[in-house]
């Protein structure tokens, strides 16, 4: 049996459904017969009748809706069409579900699906990454999974977990990734994941991009040159413990992120690392990000817009000539 | 097919008060009045950080909005509904304490003045962001209806102005296709309730000055969105009878606006309807004025002796899960 990133999303889903009562699925034709824009939620309406439920084209309320529902003992589930369009609903996710704890002493259990990230000919309004944004603001927890298994773990451990959590999940990582099963449990949320030991350099990373930094790591080793690569899992909590660690090991830092450059995941980990690991360091750290442009159309425009395994690779070998 | 109701006409009293509903009501009124004339000369003294908030004028509206509510309804105020919030059952010391930033209050200091609310207690806590409390109050619904809950409704109230957000447009709208029972009162000073009829809702227009009314028409909407009936929406007229805040202080508004028949003070007209009526005597309207001033200090006297929030001590942790917390040092 082979499962995808994309499968794994939808067998979380159902068996949230199955085994929680309190879950229902919330958005834009989830319960129509293509299963959302993407087929995340496919067959799910049928399985589960009365708990996979369309939308109006309303982020601003599907989110106010979930919060509402999830301040009454719901665990809801909000697929965005696309990550792009969780700007219309940045009020609800960051003004109230954000702030609700801190204010009320009262939790919203909610999770908002966010599929990101570029793929080819999506443009600029179908391809942003919007975890930095979410991690800037107070009260969220902002999950990043890279790989089938953790796309299955984490979605069920974000909904256990009280607090809202903003779901990164990678529309290039869909059908690219495949694994042979399902784990029943994966790492705890906050702690990185070594996705590739090596001795010379430290990767930190997430999302798709820990991909692409681990055949830039193959490549990079062809020439002699091993790099550690550390898959971040959640960009909040940022798991600091674990990259210094890595940096400890090697000595220098490359950071990568397909998000806009200003400031950010990246910008975040580099800050930490000087401070607390200044010392640690042979060399300055590093960070390749997106272009600061909106995201293109064209693919060989997209192609060089983005971090890819060439970049990273071409930016590592600059690092470990310093 | 939805169809908007016929908006039931302007005629106050049509029939005489139900006059034990009409006294609770006024009592609340007074209630919410007299601590906002504390809270006002609070602020003036700066004994208030940050803004002070009243309803003035808005009271026979917003009273009829707390009043028909039960404990298990869900309640979503907004800024100017000190009097339905005491109805609906927020303890009074909530509010001073708020206002006075007690780390005993609701909000323990961390957010103030009329953001405040006690969610588990039904009465959710607005955010400033006007119309986003719309959706947040048709998904508490749609919970209670995943629970299997019956005979629940909920309310929120909404400004003229807040009424033009993107929020509170998607909000009506998701409340129609889901049928929840939501009622929506908007105060307004032009006749918005045409508007039901695109939202698939039942609409009703109505004097806001006029107490009796206002528990007419808002608990008749109450009741027929617990009977089931699509989604309600209230428009009363009314002007607000104070600035934005106390640091305005509405010089825009002009004599001819004043003179205007929704601009009078609806707890004055209350007030004169019971002595004509001679609904209580004027011994006990005194006791209720008295009783009012008392609870009022009170409340304000409790919030003042409570100890203050500090940043030293405080819990900076903005999650419940609390080791999920990012260690940022
Ligand atoms: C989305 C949003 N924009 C701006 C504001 C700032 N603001 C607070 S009250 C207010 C006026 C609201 O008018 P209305 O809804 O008619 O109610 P009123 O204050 O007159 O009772 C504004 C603009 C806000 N709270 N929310």
């Amino acid at each position: 049996m082979s499962i995808t990133y994309l499968e794994a999303i939808r067998e979380a889903q159902a068996k949230l459904l199955r085994e929680d009562e309190r879950v229902f699925i919330y958005g834009q034709d989830v319960g129509g017969t293509f299963g959302g824009a993407f087929k995340a939620t496919k067959g799910l309406a049928k399985e589960f009748p009365g708990r996979v439920l369309n939308t109006p084209i309303s982020e601003d309320a599907i989110v106010g809706t979930a919060i509402g529902a999830a301040l009454n003992g719901m665990r809801p589930i909000v697929e965005m069409q696309f990550a792009d369009f969780s700007s219309i609903a940045l009020n609800q996710i960051l003004n109230h579900a954000g702030t609700h704890y801190w204010r009320t002493q009262v939790p919203v259990p909610i999770t908002v699906r966010l599929p990101g990230g570029g793929t080819k000919g999506s443009g600029p309004f179908h391809s942003q990454s919007m975890e930095s944004i979410y991690a800037h603001y107070p009260g969220l927890i902002v999950m990043t999974p890279a790989t089938v298994e953790d796309a299955y773990t984490m979605l069920i451990e974000a909904v256990a977990i009280d607090d809202p959590v903003i779901y990164c999940e990678h529309k290039y990582l869909y059908y690219h990734l495949k694994a042979d099963k399902l784990p029943e449990k994966g790492l705890p949320t906050g702690r990185a994941r070594i996705a590739r030991a090596g001795r010379d350099l430290t990767i930190v990373t997430y999302s798709a991009m820990v991909q692409e930094s681990l055949s830039a790591a193959e490549e990079l080793a062809r020439e002699g040159l091993e790099s550690e690569v550390v898959d971040l899992r959640t960009v909040k909590p940022l798991d600091t413990d674990t990259v210094l660690a890595s940096v400890a090991r090697t000595g220098r830092l490359l950071c990568v992120g397909e998000s806009f450059p200003w400031g950010g995941a990246t910008a975040e980990i580099i800050a930490r690392v000087t401070s607390a690991g200044f010392h640690l360091l042979d060399a300055a750290p590093v960070r390749i990000n997106a272009k600061d442009t909106p995201i293109p159309y064209h693919p060989n425009l997209w192609s060089a817009h983005r971090p890819s395994a060439k970049t990273i690779a071409a930016k590592a070998r600059m690092l470990l000539r310093e | 097919m939805l169809q908007t109701a016929p908006r039931s006409k302007r005629t106050t009293a049509k029939k005489a008060p139900v006059h034990e509903r009409f006294r609770e009501a006024f009592r609340w009124m007074l209630l919410a009045r007299t601590m906002e004339e504390k809270l006002v000369s609070l602020y003036r003294g700066g004994h208030i950080t940050g803004g002070v908030y009243i309803g003035k004028g808005q009271e026979a509206i917003s009273v009829a909005c707390g009043l028909f509510l039960e404990k298990n309804d869900i309640f979503a105020p907004l800024i100017r509904d000190q009097a339905g919030r005491s109805a609906f059952g927020e303890p009074l010391v909530d509010v001073a304490r708020t206002y006075l930033g007690s780390r005993l209050g609701p909000m323990r200091g961390r957010d103030g003045n009329i953001h405040r609310g006690r969610p588990s207690d039904n009465q959710l806590a607005m955010i400033s962001h006007l119309g986003a409390m719309v959706s947040a109050t048709v998904g508490a619904l749609m919970a209670k209806r995943f629970k299997g809950e019956k005979k629940f409704v909920g309310l929120t109230a909404i400004g003229e102005g807040g009424m033009q957000t993107g929020s509170c447009h998607e909000g009506m709208n998701i409340a129609a296709v889901e049928q929840v029972p939501l009622v929506v009162v908007a105060f307004a000073s032009h006749d918005l309730v045409e508007r039901a009829i695109g939202y698939g809702f039942e609409g009703y227009s109505l004097d806001g000055t006029d107490l009796n009314a206002c528990l007419d028409v808002i608990g008749s909407a109450v009741k027929r969105a617990r009977a089931g009936r699509p989604p309600q929406l209230v428009v009363a007229a009314m002007l607000r009878l104070s600035g934005h805040g106390e640091h305005d202080d509405a010089s825009y508004v002009t004599d001819e606006i004043k003179r205007q028949p929704f601009a009078q003070d609806c707890l004055k007209l209350a007030e004169k309807k019971i002595v004509d009526l001679e609904l209580v005597d004027a011994e006990t309207l005194r006791s209720w004025r008295d009783d009012a001033a008392a609870k009022v200090e009170e409340a304000i006297t409790t919030a003042q002796q409570d100890p203050q929030p500090a940043g030293e001590k405080e819990d900076w942790c903005a999650l419940h899960t609390r080791e999920l917390l990012d260690q940022m040092e």
